[in-house]
């Protein structure tokens, strides 16, 4: 796990005068911690670059990964997963025989099935069905690989959010993101090397999705915002010129200097590094979110600039351009999808915002040669219930959260384009054959990008964790 | 049952992947209730293998059978599911899920069951070929003439487990301080202890650091603020002897010591002002609890108080308001309020978390290791961890009244006439009259769920918004505390509309109404209120979960402790007051060690033991265990003084030993291990902010009190709906204070904190990380807060300082990190100086932006360029750093 990359070995040397002077000692030393020599051990050892490119357990189909979180969970049967065997019960309770074991958060088993108000048509080769809220994401069906049999625990956001993210349904666990950057450290030299991009109401479980839990906080994520600085405090502050701003930092880092030479400790020279990686981000991150370059075919594609799908566009192309620039991780989340009232209004809203942009997303990547090296992931907490949910006779019905059965798709990254796996019952409450477990999907996740997800663990409180807690295998049906 | 096959996950495959061959076919056929009769043995009715007809020998047929299939996993050396079959009292009791063998009953035995795989495709032994058809008819003929076990009076003492000789568990010892080579270097017997080792390992330890260096390490040890220059200067001028132990009593008697040490004791005690989860509500009586340990430092309260009024201050006998405050302790766990979320779910979640905090708090064990399965390292079986949980199973949480000091007068002076209009709005808005059928409807829900969808709902969010929302509804009114129904009703006026048409809900005016009464709430004078615990009105049986889940109950257990550690005398059922008696026991061997390991944590950086969350099998080994004795039985003799512990070792040469790195030892001991150093410790985050505000002369030092809320940048908090009311920013000098008070909301905490590793709260912590990361540096470089703080810094140098640049830069260099600078760093600053100057000559707009204060005789050009230089040196690493 701990390689040493030559060009970033120069890059830190030249970067570094005080470091290049001494080629012995503890500038040696220094620079040995800078490139993170130690590895996983970056906890204990101050001064070490977590960040430092490692090789995972064997070689990866996947590079890096794109996690578009769906947060509320949107309805599988009015997207992707259609059951005209509904019209039959529509109306009617189940009997008790079918619910006994359900357990919903707010309607009661006997509430009244609801069938889709959608119609479906299949797509591409595959013949891969999707509903007509969501054409674009239909016409990307050959590169899909649907799951329609993911199962989870949880049947509340916060806890089924976390299970997604961090394997328990607790809160305090590390997140994929942050797994995956410890496990591989990033490509990027000026940009955080797991990226969280929102867009609609904050996801479940807030900031806990992209939390480094018990891992050093160098691999949480780095949230960009729509609001004020993309990441926060990247703008010099009001009346700090550039030059001032340069000005400043050669002042700390030459103090700095004079401080490590005095006491030796390595923490300083981590901070050094800290500080130029800092002043580089502020010059990276504008140009980044320059679209300036972009040809206008392209920014068309992904909807930029047109209501109400800007925002979640701008997050698309971004997520793109960040993986070109080596970002490794990038989770990327919209919400909210909890429609337990009105869900036909507040669907297609969603998914006017959604099916464009996200389709241009898996093209953009694909025509340029970089979806199979990036593993692309729709995500979601759950499903929702194949009953209606009607609290209030003047409203309009929703579907309840639905843990037991619900979909969710890959794309890139060595996963299977064009397959649909798993089988669900004729009114998509249950799976009939093939259910994948939310930790399967993990452990296929992590697989893809060269983890054998038993082996990337973190000892902590005397124990080894890893993302996929006690369970999790490989669902080789996913992988191309 | 077999519905759907699994494609990856192994927690259902686990059940029939050990089924290999013959062993398969004889659970498949008895799964199905029918028995192949190609043998002598015939079923019976229950479809299992009639028992035997022949004599049956315990010795002979049944031992043997024990022995050679079921001790691995349920003898002496393990117990799993808690059950053992080695020792006739043990196998007849059963394990966690109950007896397994009912004498006279083998057809409803689990044992039988098990051992047939009459149970969910389950079978017994999990491995290798499963038991012959001749053996289970033995067995039932065993069972159905009464199990008797030859052995089964003897009286079985537990076995001397080889994990109960790990060291942690053996009691603390008097180590006599080891004589040392050169006893001119020693202070006091932690040194002796220290050179001790250095010495057998041939390493000199380090000079003592310079006076300077001593001064700033316990201001910020100490009271966790920088020394103002009249400090430095008074120490620095102290030539006495005793100047250094001047200092130290000094800065133990300062009120910030309280405030320090408390914010030591938040982590472990996973303090946050919200719920956490979706809600992630504020909580407005939160930080009474973070006062009562402010206070309870300022005091120096006897740690074993200290754990008694926390762990038990309700049932104290005569009681006082205080004690009770103290237990919001156990309020400090996550809620999770989410809609449609299970109460009882969430209620277990919380005992779980009380019960693995006072393991790690106090124990050092990682006692939720057991909380499925007993532990796989340490001797904590699940039962053990079962009978912990038992101890906090009948809590009830409760907020209670504690008013402060000068609260009460004004507060009944306007009672009265807030008690008239409420009691006015309410029959204005029929309430009297609406709110009883309405009641009837909620409770008519809650026994008969799935009749009608938005009561049902009705009655969900009573439950889970209202705290103890089902037990008052069904309480009769006349019976409820004025509290009880003032909340109810709240609730109601709130919740009504649900089941109301929409018109007739908005002519009734309730949304209105509920406005008018929170107003009149808030008019009301202040009456300090207090989150605490008691015991429920009727005790709650604990049972073993199995498998760790609440819908699995097992053998129903009584609070106790593990029975390796000597427990509480006294028979009969314990309370959390023997709980923490025992805790504090002389006789346990983890609360002193562990206690005092921490606070060497914080004066050095890391623990004797470095895994100070865990002292178990699987923790680290202490570097000098000895030392770590002397000063656990230390603590307990200076009568469990925090005061006189930390004053110890602040006085020891160790502590006062140089942190520079020591090229000679880079291979010896690069870790320290031996502590021929002290430690470059980066500041926690809290204190990062607090440096800044209190050398530029912002920090408003007024201790204790409510939760501040200073300005965060637009869109930092969570998008969308939080519960911290908004982020109002608080007013006036408020967000001048120090950063333990600043709202710490679980989903969205201020930016600061997170940057700089403070813990998330949703668990007891340890140790903090320090973490180095580019984030920090965006944060110090271009927050707004820092900024300002500069820009005082620099009112403070042109206003306060006098003499020529190179006067004003020594000393706002010393302000800073309380040393004077080099030629070489005056020089740097200097010429740092000179350049800011010359770059903000060219840009009058950046002057006026840095420096916006016209002041008299001041130039502004030169006061921007204080600002510009100034936040230069609230960045460099040595002021974010105790060296």
């Amino acid at each position: 796990m701990n390689v040493m990359n030559p060009l970033e070995c120069q890059r830190i040397l030249a970067r570094r005068r005080f470091l290049s002077d001494c080629s012995g000692g503890l500038g040696a030393a220094a620079l040995a911690h800078l490139l993170g020599v130690e590895g996983r051990t970056a906890v204990e050892t101050p001064g070490t670059n977590p960040m430092a490119v490692r090789q995972p357990h064997f070689a990866p189909k996947a590079k890096n990964a794109i996690l578009i979180y769906q947060s509320g969970a949107p309805s599988q049967l009015d997207l992707f997963d259609p059951k005209p065997g509904l019209e039959k019960w529509a109306g009617q309770a189940l009997p008790e025989s079918l619910t006994k074991d359900l357990k919903l958060a707010f309607i009661k088993p006997n509430a009244k099935i609801m069938p889709s108000t959608r119609t479906f048509q299949p797509y591409g080769q595959s013949g891969m069905e999707f509903s007509d809220w969501i054409p674009n994401l239909g016409s990307c069906a050959d590169d899909i690989c649907m799951i329609r049999t993911m199962h989870t625990e949880a049947f509340n956001h916060d806890p089924g959010a976390l299970l997604l993210s961090t394997g328990v349904t607790q809160f305090g666990r590390p997140s994929i993101g942050s797994w995956v950057a410890y496990g591989l450290g990033s490509e990027s030299n000026d940009l955080p090397g797991f990226v969280v991009l929102g867009s609609g109401r904050g996801p479940s479980a807030g900031s806990n999705i992209w939390s480094n839990g018990f891992l050093p906080s160098a691999y949480q994520g780095t949230r960009f915002r729509s609001v004020g600085d993309p990441i926060l405090y990247v703008s010099n502050p009001d009346g700090m010129t550039d030059e001032l701003q340069r000005a400043r930092l050669d002042t700390i880092g030459e103090l700095n200097e004079m401080r490590f030479a005095k006491t030796g400790d390595m923490e300083i020279a981590a901070r050094i590094s800290s500080y130029e990686l800092a002043f580089r981000m502020q010059i990276a991150v504008p140009q980044l979110l320059d679209f300036a370059g972009e040809p206008k075919h392209i920014l068309d594609s992904y909807g930029i600039g047109q209501e109400p799908k800007h925002a979640y566009a701008t997050n698309c192309l971004l997520a793109r351009r960040m993986i070109e620039q080596g970002v490794r991780f990038v989770m990327l989340t919209h919400g909210d999808w909890d429609d337990h009232k009105e869900l036909d209004k507040n669907h297609t809203k969603n998914c006017s915002i959604i099916d464009q942009p996200t389709a241009a997303l898996v093209k953009d990547l694909k025509q340029r040669g970089m979806l199979d090296s990036t593993l692309v992931i729709w995500a979601s907490e759950f499903g929702r219930t194949p009953m209606a949910q009607m609290d209030r006779q003047d409203e309009d019905p929703g579907r309840d959260h639905h843990p037991d059965c619900f979909s969710m798709w890959l794309a890139g990254g060595g996963t299977a384009g064009g397959r649909i796996v798993g089988k669900t019952d004729e009114i998509g409450l249950k799976p009939v054959r093939d259910r994948v477990h939310v930790h399967d999907l993990q452990a296929t996740l992590l697989h893809c990008l060269g983890f054998d997800h038993e082996r990337l663990t973190y000892r902590h409180q005397g124990r080894d964790f890893r993302l996929t807690d006690v369970g999790g295998q490989v669902v080789e049906q996913l992988l191309a | 049952m077999m519905a759907a096959n699994d494609l990856g996950t192994r927690h259902q495959r686990r059940k029939t992947r050990h089924c290999p061959g013959s062993l398969a076919v004889f659970a498949a056929v008895f799964a199905g209730g029918f028995l192949l009769s190609a043998t002598a043995q015939s079923a019976d009715e229950s479809g299992l293998p009639a028992p035997s007809l022949d004599a049956v020998s315990f010795e002979r047929d049944i031992e043997p059978v024990f022995a050679a299939r079921c001790h691995i996993c349920h003898g002496p050396a393990q117990q799993l599911q808690g059950l053992r079959l080695d020792r006739g009292a043990d196998a007849l009791r059963g394990g966690y899920a109950g007896p397994v063998i009912i004498p006279g009953n083998s057809a409803e035995s689990k044992l039988i069951l098990m051992i047939a795989g009459a149970i969910d495709g389950k079978i017994m032994p999990p491995a290798g070929e499963g038991l012959t058809e001749r053996e289970v008819s033995l067995l039932r003929a065993w069972i159905d003439q009464g199990a008797v076990w030859p052995d089964s009076d003897e009286h079985a003492t537990p076995d001397a487990d080889e994990t109960t000789a790990h060291w942690a568990f053996q009691a603390v010892s008097r180590p006599e301080p080891p004589a040392v080579r050169d006893g001119s270097w020693i202070r006091n017997p932690i040194d002796r202890f220290i050179l001790g080792r250095l010495d057998r390992e041939g390493v000199e330890p380090s000079p003592e650091a310079s006076r300077a260096t001593l001064a700033r390490r316990l201001s910020l040890d100490l009271t966790g603020l920088p020394l103002t220059l009249e400090e430095q200067e008074e120490f620095l001028s102290n030539d006495r002897p005793r100047a250094y132990e001047d200092l130290v009593d000094h800065l133990l008697e300062s009120p910030h010591y309280a405030e320090r040490w408390a914010r030591f004791w938040l982590d472990l005690a996973r303090y946050a002002d919200s719920d956490g989860f979706r809600g992630d509500s504020f909580r407005p009586h939160a930080w009474r609890y973070r006062h009562w340990v402010i206070q309870a430092f300022d005091r120096d309260m006897p740690f074993d108080q200290f754990t008694l009024e926390q762990i038990a201050g309700d049932i104290l006998p005569d009681r006082k308001v205080d004690q009770h405050v103290a237990t919001g302790f156990h309020r400090n766990t996550p809620t999770n309020t989410e809609g449609g979320s299970d109460p009882e779910e969430w209620r277990v979640e919380q005992v779980i978390n009380r019960t693995n905090t006072v393991g790690t708090v106090w124990l050092g064990l990682t006692v939720g290791c057991a909380q499925c399965h007993d532990h796989k390292y340490d001797p904590l079986t699940q039962k053990d961890f079962y009978r912990l949980f038992a101890f906090f199973n009948d809590l009830e949480e409760v907020d209670i009244d504690a008013p402060l000091p000068g609260e009460r007068g004004p507060y009944l002076a306007a009672l009265a006439d807030y008690q008239r209009q409420r009691h006015q709005l309410l029959e204005e808005h029929e309430v009297f009259g609406r709110k009883p059928p309405w009641e009837a409807k909620v409770l008519y829900a809650a026994d008969h769920p799935g009749e009608s969808a938005d009561w049902d709902v009705s009655f969900d969010e009573l439950r889970t918004y209202v705290n103890l929302g089902e037990r008052i509804i069904r309480t009769p009114p006349e019976r409820r505390s004025v509290r009880h129904e003032k909340a109810l009703t709240d609730f109601f006026v709130r919740e009504y509309g649900r089941v109301l048409p929409k018109e007739e809900y908005a002519e009734l005016g309730y949304k209105e109404l509920s406005e008018k009464l929170k107003a009149l709430d808030e008019s009301l004078p202040p009456f300090g209120e207090a989150q605490a615990v008691h015991l429920e009105e009727r005790p709650r049986q604990t049972h073993i979960f199995l498998g760790g889940s609440y819908k699995s109950p097992g053998i129903p257990v009584e609070p106790g402790v593990p029975e390796w550690i000597a427990g509480p005398a006294e028979p009969g059922v314990l309370t959390r007051i023997d709980l923490a008696n025992w805790l504090i026991a002389p006789e346990n061997p983890l609360t002193a060690r562990v206690t005092v390991n921490r606070v060497w944590q914080e004066l050095f950086g890391k623990g004797l033991v470095r895994s100070s969350e865990n002292f178990g099998t699987q923790g680290d080994q202490p570097s000098h265990p000895e030392l770590l004795d002397w000063l656990a039985s230390e603590f307990v003799e200076q009568g469990w003084s925090w005061k006189q512990l930390i004053k110890t070792i602040a006085m020891s040469a160790t502590y006062r030993q140089s942190s520079d790195v020591r090229p000679d030892l880079k291979t010896k001991d690069p870790a320290n291990v031996l502590l021929g150093r002290q430690e470059r410790l980066r500041l926690p985050a809290e204190l990062i902010r607090d440096s800044a505000l209190a050398v530029s002369g912002l920090l408003d030092t007024r201790i204790g009190g409510r939760s501040v809320r200073p300005p965060q940048p637009e869109g930092a908090r969570r998008m969308g709906s939080t519960g911290d009311g908004g982020w109002k920013v608080s007013e006036g000098s408020d967000q001048y204070r120090r950063g333990m008070y600043i709202q710490y909301q679980r989903m969205s905490p201020y930016p600061l904190l997170t940057a700089f590793d403070m813990p998330d709260t949703y668990e007891s912590a340890c140790r903090r990380g320090r973490t180095n990361t580019p984030l920090q540096a965006l944060n110090l470089l271009n927050d707004p807060v820092f900024l300002e703080a500069a820009q005082a810094l620099a009112a403070r140098v042109v206003t306060e300082f006098d003499g020529v640049l190179g006067d004003r830069l020594r000393q706002v260099f010393r302000l800073c990190l309380a040393r004077d600078p080099n030629p070489q760093e005056l020089d740097a600053l200097q010429t740092s100086w000179d350049r800011q100057r010359a770059i903000l000559e060219q840009t009058p707009e950046s002057v006026e932006r840095l420096f916006a204060v016209e002041i008299p005789g001041v130039s502004q050009l030169d006061a921007a360029t204080w600002v510009a230089l100034g936040s230069a040196l609230l960045n460099l690493d040595e002021f974010l750093t105790r060296e």
